[in-house]
């Protein structure tokens, strides 16, 4: 990632509430689950964005929100230079042709009783991009690229493995050259070894069509792996955003602090000499938040205005932006 | 040190309508009192198998235990003790802690009462008593509030919550062994290392020793003094927690260390995965398991199945004919 690239998405001051709805003749609206609550970042061209938490915390429907699955409460996304909110129909549509999703479930993403091919071939026939002999060809083209073999086109889902699945449904997001590919965990349901191999297909992908990818996972050490920056998410809000070395050197929330020294690290050397963080408690309940700093229930810092007012996200150095009442920016 | 688990040959076969899968292929190791031993190895080489087998719960049909002993602690051999004295051995000696708590806590009561229910069988306490103890038990494992919380059911628990009190009851009766089966796979890394953390320390207070079953190199790695690498239904590796990370002898180990990323990873690094897939256990190759997948293969490993021999390193056991070749890389 050179430092002159423009951004590709900017999302700003963006919400996502989900209503509680309480009773079952007479229902009541009795409150909202934050699930993302003003969150504001960029993803730039070409790089990995990485995003990490908790179960729970807001980072799929962040992805979704982005992709306009879900429509926002409040905030915007533009994509391109384009504000998703003022396109409509068929303009929409061909946004939307651009960014494309990874899931984390192989086996439930994928139509049991679709054979590969057509899967594959399903998004160039919807948008109507080629057929016949072209389409025929693509799907090859694209089996090739993900390093399935061309002769199972004709083979239907459970016929492979997980990690052959996850391929057939990085084929069908590369079906229509997308600029943007927001994978979902999409490594969680596999084994070691085949994650590995996972990892470095979207690698070499990214590398040979220039894609853009924000990649969500819980699993830290294979974010910070794949990732060129990161971004921390605590329940609704993104907590801090820096590189991929950055954040692992110099952490600056209290939470992100705690959360790199949470990952086990399998080297016995280092597990002698490490210091560990250990959180107490569980992550509150997103419709019920604490008041003040979301964290302050399990911080292990935290001073009085921690307790009262919500901390601003703040650039602290360039680049590296985070929200902490106890971490102020630098040279002033 | 005194022997507290000594496996031996333990054969563990599903007699399915596809045919047989060969799940345990005769594994043989020991466990010393106190001990922590870290089970790891990528999903289906066994694991979960190898230690229901231990506790002699392999639904049957179409599970058999087919050979082997599990002698424990003063010399009975578990496969051959009657189903009673088997029920009390579990539970009173040896306690499960499994991946999902949700499927080993009962819905419909409440955790107080399960944990008083267990204490009352194993030792015949009254109500009161039990429920005084249920209440240490859970305040033990971190529960803040335990007295009240008693009353809560497993539902109203978080997901970390419900695997603490699951530990709880494991130790409700102070077991000499304690099995945890993917304890924390399905918790986040904060909670994860809380209950990391919880166990080590109760481990040091109480002196049983644990085996620890993941998929998870990192966690076994602060955890296990010892450990062993399964592959197909074997053992493959074993050693100390050190020798294993550090003098890595067998390529299916190399392969799994390689295939994880490190969160102090150098930027650039690139995963090493292994090529290709573990093979259906129903259809078992002949030779060594491994041999599709592997970089140092010969024609020799086709043909038999390499015994576990020492390395040079003590304590280090592998299954590989190659396995001085392996050493070569690191000389
Ligand atoms: N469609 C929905 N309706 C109501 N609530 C929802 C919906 N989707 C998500 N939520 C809630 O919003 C919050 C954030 O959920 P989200 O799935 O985005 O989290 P996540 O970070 O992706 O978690 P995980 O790591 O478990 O996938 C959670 O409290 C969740 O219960
Ligand atoms: N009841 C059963 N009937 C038939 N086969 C079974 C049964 N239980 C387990 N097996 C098979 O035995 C083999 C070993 O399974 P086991 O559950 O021990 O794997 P594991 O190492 O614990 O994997 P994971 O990491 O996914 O939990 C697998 O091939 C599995 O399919
Ligand atoms: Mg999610
Ligand atoms: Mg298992």
């Amino acid at each position: 990632m050179s430092s002159g690239n423009g951004s590709l998405v900017s999302v700003r001051n963006l919400k996502k509430y989900f209503p509680v709805i309480r009773g079952t003749i007479i229902q009541r609206h009795v409150g909202d689950i934050k699930a993302v609550d003003d969150v504001s970042f960029d993803i730039l061209k070409g790089e990995t964005l990485g995003l990490v938490g908790e179960t729970g915390c807001g980072k799929t429907t962040v992805g979704r929100t982005i992709l306009r699955l879900y429509e926002p409460t409040a905030g915007e996304i533009i994509f391109e230079g384009t504000n998703l909110e003022e396109v409509v129909g068929g303009d929409l549509r061909r946004m939307r042709r651009k960014m494309q999703m990874i899931f984390q479930d192989p086996y439930a993403s994928l139509n049991p009783r679709m054979t590969v091919g057509s899967i594959i071939a399903a998004p160039l026939e919807v948008h109507k991009v080629v057929s016949g002999k072209e389409k025929h060809d693509r799907v090859q083209e694209l089996l090739q690229m993900v390093g399935l073999n061309p002769y199972f086109v004709n083979r239907y889902p459970h016929e492979f493995s997980g990690g052959q699945r996850q391929r057939i449904g990085i084929a069908r997001a590369l079906a229509l050259n997308p600029d943007l590919i927001i994978c979902d965990e999409p490594i969680s349901s596999l084994d070691v070894s085949i994650q590995a191999q996972v990892v470095n297909l979207l690698e070499e992908l990214q590398e040979q069509l220039g894609l853009t990818y924000l990649f969500i996972a819980h699993d830290l050490s294979m974010v910070r792996h794949i990732s060129d920056r990161m971004a921390v998410m605590y329940l609704g809000k993104i907590v801090e955003i820096t590189d991929r070395d950055e954040i692992y050197l110099n952490p600056l929330h209290p939470y992100t602090q705690a959360l790199m020294s949470a990952v086990p690290i399998p080297d016995p050397d280092i597990i002698e000499t490490r210091q560990r963080i250990i959180l107490e408690g569980d992550i509150p309940n997103p419709s019920d938040p604490p008041v003040g700093c979301n964290f302050n229930t399990r911080c292990p810092v935290a001073v009085d205005i921690c307790f009262k007012e919500e901390p601003a996200y703040l650039e602290i150095r360039a680049g590296h932006w985070t929200a902490c009442h106890l971490v102020k920016p630098e040279g002033n | 040190m005194e022997v507290l688990l000594d496996v031996k040959n333990l054969t563990t076969r599903f007699y399915t309508d596809e045919g047989v899968v060969h799940a345990v292929n005769g594994i043989s190791y020991a466990m010393e009192a106190g001990e922590t031993l870290g089970v790891v190895g990528e999903s289906g080489c066994g694991k979960t198998v190898h230690a229901l087998s231990i506790m002699r719960l392999i639904p049957s049909p179409p599970g058999k235990i087919d050979a082997g002993e599990v002698i424990f602690d003063d010399g009975r051999d578990l496969l051959k003790l009657s189903s009673g004295d088997m029920r009390l051995v579990r539970g009173a000696e040896i306690a499960m802690v499994f991946q999902d708590p949700m499927t080993s806590l009962n819905p419909v009561f409440t955790v107080g009462t399960q944990i008083v229910e267990a204490l009352k069988i194993h030792f015949g306490m009254t109500d009161n008593e039990a429920r005084e103890r249920a209440g240490e038990l859970l305040a033990m494992v971190g529960i803040p509030a335990a007295m009240q919380r008693l009353d809560d059911y497993p539902h109203q628990f978080s997901g970390g919550m419900r695997q603490r009190a699951m530990i709880a009851m494991a130790l409700s009766c102070d077991p000499k062994l304690l099995i945890a089966d993917e304890p924390t796979t399905a918790l986040d890394v904060t909670i994860q290392a809380q209950i990391v953390d919880l166990v080590r320390r109760l481990q040091a207070q109480l002196g049983m020793a644990v085996m620890w079953i993941t998929h998870d190199l990192g966690v076994v790695a602060e955890l296990a003094k010892k450990i062993n690498v399964m592959y197909a239904g074997y053992i493959i590796e074993r050693g100390d927690v050190r020798s294993i990370y550090k003098r890595t002898r067998h390529p299916y180990t190399i392969g799994l260390l390689g295939s994880l990323p490190r969160l102090d990873e150098v930027p650039g690094t690139k995963l090493v995965s292994i090529p290709g897939l573990p093979p259906d256990l129903i259809d078992l190759p002949q030779g060594c398991p491994f041999y599709a997948r592997c970089t140092y293969r010969k024609d020799q490993c086709l043909e038999e199945m390499p015994p576990l021999e020492p390395t040079d390193d003590e304590g280090h056991i592998v299954a590989c004919w190659r396995w001085e070749h392996v050493a070569g890389r690191d000389a």
